[in-house]
């Protein structure tokens, strides 16, 4: 049971009519470990997420959340997990203490969860501002807040720090890694920022055209950069956007 | 108990819908407001019969004014014979005008303005008048269209005066009653199809674009990854919405009790029974159209296609016998159509539940048939 992994995908394949998002993917995600999932837009990784999270079922394959696959088990495990989206317009009118409570009934979490959160998220003063009134990074710290009100074992965040300003996403980062110290949540993570992926996560899985292309921790898969056909040209540390340039011939941003 | 309600999820998505809709400022005055204004304008306006005053066109200034040497016209003996006062427009053309005074049915005031045809046609296409005078070897013309009942009315005043040489008066052995008596007023018509229409437009746009905009913003996507019952998030959205709804008709009613004394008349029962199955029509039709689209765009014209035609055609403002013969066995299928008219019959007529069984138990079916029909297809992310 020790050695159980949180998220087990197994060959699986998702196609939407003519287009497959997902080729047969593997991936195996152990507890209390941040994975980032790099990949430019249409490489399948939203569809991958979404598979996992359980709102697309594959064609083909199996995921395992802890074991359990979500045919049957859904209520179960909806409360195994945390979920943050790139953006969530919450309703404007409420505010940050009202939106906290309404997403912790759902979990029938009552007021000191919320107040730990709050304060986890740094949205103390704000409490009584209303959606509408909060910056996005304040927004995002709310929405990764709520992914939090039940203590996920498996945190999925898509894109959470697009748009942000390099302050905000530093506040985003804070929060992760000190989640990181107190609890064995483990942490999907979809992104375009390398710095973000180098900063946050213990292991990178590349993925393009729907496949997984490379994945390893970041030390390894630097190491292997100097076997790619294509190499950096320029005399500098070698990063995570050059394995990406050199095994896509893209940036992640493409 | 108290703890287990205040974490409950429907306890709190109902709070939710309550704060965002009692925030929202533009919800008080169009749910609230602006159908008390309406009722307000519209039975002032139909209830107290106002002075009319009528534009004419009279071809030729001769008619009006005679020169020495002109020769008799019957326009003129008719302007003669009646003191039609002398005068000009602003234009500067010459002006007859007669006061028919009638406390009854409003006075009638006639101004004949002397013109040519350029003009005259001018001042018809902008509806600055509606009947056209001229007269030829010796008969008076009649130029208007048939099809306008303002034309219509005109042309049988003038003809009455021109055939009597004198302004028309009730006959000295009839006389006018005007009712006056609660439910043939045509405020007692208008607020049953205000209030039904209230709940329409309150469920198209309270419950079918929340939904819509919520998918669009990724809010329902958020809020099914977490252990939320779906059922709990339509209840609550619809919950508020009745019980919103219950607020606005109650206001709007009291309102139209206070101003013009509208009472209902039939058994409150059926009255509020009605209004439950009117709601859960609505709610279901609310539902079904936005069960799949995330774009309010969509939204919108999905709501305006499904309400418009209803509010134009159900008689809300007017009687839908106006509209021709064979639609009205459709128009009477409406689901607006229906609660209007069983509102009505209840306030109005003093219907009961034998009466208003019908509606209610099709109303109810539609909402339970929409509402089942919309789930099937129900897309929450």
């Amino acid at each position: 049971m020790s050695n159980q992994p949180i998220v087990e995908v197994r060959n699986v394949h998702k196609s939407f009519k003519a287009v497959q998002a997902v080729r047969g993917i593997d991936l195996r995600i152990e507890p209390g470990e941040y994975v980032a999932i790099l990949g430019p837009n249409g490489a399948g990784k939203t569809t991958l997420v979404e598979m996992i999270e359980g709102i697309q079922q594959p064609d083909t394959g199996e995921i395992f959340i802890e074991g359990k696959t979500w045919k049957g088990n859904e209520k179960y495990l909806r409360h195994l997990i945390g979920l943050s989206l790139q953006e969530t317009h919450f309703i404007d009118k409420l505010s940050v203490w009202e939106t906290l409570r309404l997403f912790a009934s759902f979990f029938e979490i009552g007021k000191e969860r919320c107040e730990e959160v709050l304060g986890l998220i740094e949205l103390d003063e704000k409490r009584k501002a209303w959606m509408v009134n909060l910056s996005g990074g304040q927004r995002q710290r709310l929405a990764l807040g709520i992914a939090l009100l039940n203590k996920p074992k498996l945190l999925l965040l898509d894109e959470p720090t697009t748009g942000l300003d390099p302050n905000a996403r530093r506040e985003i980062w804070g929060i992760l890694l000190k989640l990181k110290e107190q609890s064995n949540t483990s942490l999907i993570l979809t992104t375009h920022y390398m710095e973000e992926a180098e900063q946050l996560c213990d292991s990178i899985v590349i993925i393009d055209h729907g496949k997984i292309l490379k994945q390893g921790t970041i030390t390894g898969l630097l190491g292997e950069i100097q076997d790619l056909p294509v190499k950096p040209v320029e005399t500098r540390k070698i990063t995570l956007d050059d394995l990406f340039i050199s095994l896509t011939g893209r940036h992640l941003n493409d | 108990m108290i703890e287990r309600i205040s974490n409950s999820q429907l306890y709190h998505l109902i709070l939710a819908n309550v704060r965002e809709l009692i925030r929202e400022p533009g919800v008080l005055f169009w749910g609230i407001i602006f159908p008390i204004l309406m009722s307000l304008g519209l039975g002032v306006a139909f209830t107290k019969k106002k002075d009319v005053i009528t534009n004419i066109a009279v071809i030729g200034q001769n008619h009006l004014v005679q020169n020495p040497g002109d020769s008799a016209t019957l326009l003129h003996s008719f302007f003669v014979a009646t003191r039609a006062r002398a005068g000009r427009d602003h234009q500067g053309n010459l002006t007859r005008t007669l006061l028919v005074p009638d406390d009854k049915l409003g006075s009638t005031t006639f101004i004949f303005h002397a013109m040519v045809w350029k003009e005259a046609m001018v001042m018809l296409k902008r509806g600055n008048l509606n009947i056209v005078l001229d007269e030829k070897n010796g008969m008076v013309q009649y130029h208007l269209d048939p099809m306008n009942p303002d034309a219509q009315l005109s042309y049988l005043k003038l003809s009455g005066m021109l055939n009597r040489s004198a302004p028309v008066v009730p006959e000295a052995n009839a006389e006018i009653k005007p009712l006056t008596v609660s439910g043939t007023r045509y405020i007692d018509f208008l607020v049953p199809g205000l209030i039904a229409m209230g709940v329409m437009m309150s469920c198209m746009w309270g419950v079918s674009y929340a939904i819509i905009e919520r998918r669009s913003k990724k809010l329902l996507r958020r809020m099914v990854a977490t252990p939320m019952k779906r059922s709990n998030f339509l209840i609550a959205l619809i919950t508020v919405r009745v019980l919103m709804n219950f607020v606005e008709a109650g206001l709007l009613f009291l309102f139209a009790w206070l101003a013009f004394n509208i009472t209902i008349q039939g058994n409150v029962a059926a009255l509020f029974t009605l209004f439950i199955a009117g709601n859960f029509a609505f709610a279901g039709l609310a539902i079904f159209i936005s069960a799949h689209t995330a774009k309010t765009e969509v939204g919108n014209g999905l709501i305006n296609a499904l309400s418009m035609p209803m509010m134009v055609l159900s008689g809300v403002f007017f009687s839908y016998h106006n509209f021709p013969e064979w639609s009205i066995p459709v128009i009477q299928k409406f689901p607006l159509t229906m609660m209007a008219d069983g509102i009505r019959s209840i306030m109005i007529e003093g219907a009961g539940f034998a009466e208003t069984a019908l509606p209610i138990a099709i109303l109810g079916t539609t909402g339970l048939v929409f509402f089942v029909a919309g789930m099937k297809i129900f897309r929450w992310h």
